[in-house]
């Protein structure tokens, strides 16, 4: 007699939607369930989300992929979560209400506060930069401008968590206050080398403890779930990048993985002691695995990939579809050379200068639209390839090959030229849903579905793989006139020495 | 006559007669038709290509389709991006590589490749060309080409390759019948291929994708392709013609 088959089930809280998605033993997808959510602006430079609509579309899309995979809840073995990181939501215990709209990570709003802090304090604690993107001056904020809400976070009355702590109170119906480590490491309240809240960081941003989740591992079972699958436990919650490196199987120190969407992000695993970054990469939690070391990891933004391509199709109109740079790209052997410095909003890692914009150098009457797009492409790899250089220069690691997801690596071009620039081969591997992919595989160990890590990596199969082909002379070559291409972006926009920020 | 045919002519005749672009209300009132029909034919006009609607102001204009009516309309590189998901799908279910080919003259160019799920070392074979007549990919993209008569010699690969003209047209009749192909041993001893047709709006086959691999896993003990693998490859091939007939993302 055998059992009915068991399967994990893995929530992505993510920007603009939440998707649940049923994995089984072998890691292939068995059903997902997807809804968009608007964000609003309702003024420059905020961004909004609707928590509770995020909680009550979660629960049609659990049930949703359980009616697509036609199984019940004794067939759920757990629950894992992966979110968009740092997100604010303040709810009332009491009722469960959200006090004011969750203040989504891009919302600018906090910018006075986040620019008063110490860089050399929250540096130290938190191996974050003081940046608006972390929830603590959110959290600042709300209580600064919501009367009479710092009194009741004082008495426990309303709570703070970030889009895991809200999904998991509500799926134990308000038994459990928690959030996990990778999480928690966004919030720049936490210290990183004694994964707890840390005082001076709460009185500097006046936020009482008595509002804050409790800090667990990423995988173990943190409850059970009461109205929606009850009984099924909850047993994973990561931020989406750190699932993704986790879905990666990116379990050894060195390992990498870089997510190719609008932007892109890269982490490396840097294994069980953080690696302080001295080229303005972040420092924060790979995962934790119950009560095993926890996994470091660096992390470096790229940040314009596919919003440069966008910018081609939509502000300049040489394409029709994204997918096209890539055969407009191909009407041309090389870049003819010219290079696009895509510093729309600034120079992130290792850069760091925010008064920096984009330039187009190398121009010739030779020109055309062709070696533009190759530009375009060269542009994502050689942020990349700096991002790589300084994790190798922090960590003292050396990259070995670098695992793609995300919506760009359907373009054979851009990952060819990724792979030469970097020359490391670069993988993408066959389950494109690496996000919830991690929060499954954290759910399922902290279960006993999954045995251990190896059991994860023999999941992993490679769907296509790119080997370096560019002549290291050459590679030489156009990596310094890239370098020179970012030193005339920033000649370019300097008007006296605005310093670093 | 088809009325509806003759009435989007006529809204193609208008948008190019007018020296601006037009809302769907002048293109109704000028032809003394419904606001929705007008909507309708224009909305379906934008789906093929040969008319284009300003985002800003919603009016519409003639199409860059119509430029180059030669072109099926499909990026490849847009074929390949609307397909990832898909393929990487069929990869998994069927444990064998998958490629997706357009044809490029005589031969079939690999627009995309995933690697069979078992972490041997493979190749990728993305812009490799293969030819046509001696592999699944080509007989399908053959099959459902007016000019494929017309072009390359078949020359002979191995002792299987079908080089008679005759033989190869009945071989491709037996594909347009039966709306899948395969290739046993054609092309290189040992390996087979199974392949279908993907389509777009209207029916066009821009592309097909299949499976290629050792021929003891692809066929049967007599050397027949393997029910469940051609099952799996038309199953993905009519998913991937059916999101590139709906709305485009």
């Amino acid at each position: 007699m055998t059992s009915p088959e068991r399967y994990i089930l893995a929530i992505d809280q993510g920007t603009t939607s939440t998707r649940c998605i049923l994995f089984d033993r072998r890691a292939t997808v068995v059903a997902v369930a997807r809804a968009e959510h608007p964000q609003s602006y309702p003024r420059p430079g905020w961004v909004e989300h609707d928590a509770a609509r995020i909680w009550r579309d979660t629960q049609r899309l659990i049930a949703r992929a359980m009616r697509s995979a036609g199984i019940g809840a004794s067939q759920v073995a757990a629950i894992g979560i992966a979110n968009q990181r740092e997100t604010t939501v303040v709810w009332d215990r009491a009722t469960g209400v959200p006090v004011a709209p969750a203040i989504g990570w891009p919302d600018t709003r906090t910018s006075s506060l986040a620019s008063a802090l110490d860089p050399a304090l929250i540096g130290a604690k938190t191996g974050l930069q003081p940046a608006t993107y972390f929830s603590a001056t959110k959290v600042q904020w709300l209580l600064d401008h919501i009367p009479g809400l710092r009194a009741r976070a004082e008495k426990g009355e309303v709570l703070f968590g970030t889009m895991d702590s809200w999904l998991i109170w509500n799926l134990t119906g308000g038994r459990e206050h928690l959030t996990d480590v990778t999480n928690a490491s966004r919030t720049m309240l936490m210290d990183l080398s004694t994964l707890a809240w840390d005082a001076s960081l709460l009185d500097v941003c006046t936020i009482p403890q008595a509002m804050l989740p409790s800090i667990r591992s990423s995988s173990e079972v943190y409850g059970a779930a009461s109205s929606v699958l009850p009984g099924v436990p909850i047993a994973a919650a990561m931020g989406d990048q750190q699932a993704a490196l986790f879905g990666q199987t990116c379990f050894a120190a060195g390992d990498a993985k870089c997510t190719y969407g609008t932007g892109g992000f890269l982490l490396m695993n840097t294994g069980s002691t953080p690696v302080r970054s001295t080229h303005g990469l972040l420092t924060t939690v790979g995962y934790r695995i119950g009560s095993d070391p926890v996994a470091y990891a660096l992390e470096g933004s790229i940040a314009v990939a596919g919003s440069l391509v966008q910018w081609v199709r939509d502000g300049l109109g040489l394409i029709g579809t994204a997918s096209e740079i890539e055969t407009l790209a191909g009407t041309v052997a090389d870049n003819g050379g010219c290079y696009i410095v895509p510093a729309f909003s600034g120079l992130f890692a290792p850069h760091w200068r925010s008064e920096a914009r984009g330039v187009i150098v190398g121009l010739t009457s030779y020109i055309t639209k062709g070696h533009l797009a190759r530009a375009v492409l060269e542009a994502t790899g050689w942020q990349t390839r700096e991002v790589v250089d300084a994790m190798n220069a922090d960590s003292g690691l050396a990259l070995t090959a670098l695992n793609v997801d995300g919506g760009m690596t359907a373009d054979n071009m851009l990952m060819q030229i990724i792979a030469d620039v970097l020359d490391v081969p670069v993988v993408r591997p066959m389950v494109a849903e690496t996000v919830s992919l991690g929060a499954a595989y954290a759910a399922g160990l902290a279960v006993g579905y999954w045995s251990d890590l190896q059991d994860l990596r023999n999941n992993r199969h490679r769907a296509g793989r790119w080997l370096p082909a560019m002549e290291a002379t050459r590679r030489a070559a156009e990596y310094r006139k890239w370098q020179r291409a970012v030193d005339a972006a920033v000649l370019f926009s300097s008007v006296g020495d605005h310093g670093q920020t | 006559m088809i009325q509806s045919i003759e009435r989007s002519s006529a809204v193609l005749r208008l948008l190019a007669a007018g020296p601006d672009r037009l809302r769907v209300k002048e293109v109704a009132d000028a032809l003394g038709l419904p606001k929705s029909t007008a909507h309708g034919i224009l909305r379906t006009l934008e789906q093929v290509g040969f008319v284009e609607q300003d985002p800003r102001t919603a009016r519409y204009r003639l199409g860059r389709g119509l430029l180059d009516l030669a072109n099926v309309g499909l990026d490849v590189n847009e074929l390949r991006s609307r397909a990832l998901d898909w393929a990487d799908a069929l990869a998994g279910r069927t444990v064998e590589a998958v490629r997706i080919g357009v044809l490029q003259g005589a031969s079939v160019r690999v627009v995309h490749h995933v690697f069979r799920p078992d972490d041997t070392t493979q190749a990728m074979d993305t812009g490799l060309v293969v030819p046509a007549h001696a592999t699944s990919l080509g007989k399908v993209l053959l099959a459902y080409d007016v000019t494929a008569l017309a072009r390359g010699g078949l020359d002979p690969y191995t002792r299987k390759t079908v080089t008679a003209p005759r033989e190869f047209a009945r071989a491709l009749a037996e594909v347009r019948a039966q709306g899948w192909g395969s290739a046993v041993e054609e092309w290189e001893p040992g390996r087979a291929g199974i392949a279908a047709p993907v389509r777009t709006y209207g029916g066009l086959v821009v592309g097909a994708i299949g499976i290629y691999g050792p021929v003891e896993r692809i066929c049967d003990g007599r050397l027949r392709p393997r029910t469940a693998l051609v099952e799996q490859v038309c199953a993905t091939a009519h998913a991937i013609s059916r999101d590139l007939a709906g709305p485009r993302r």
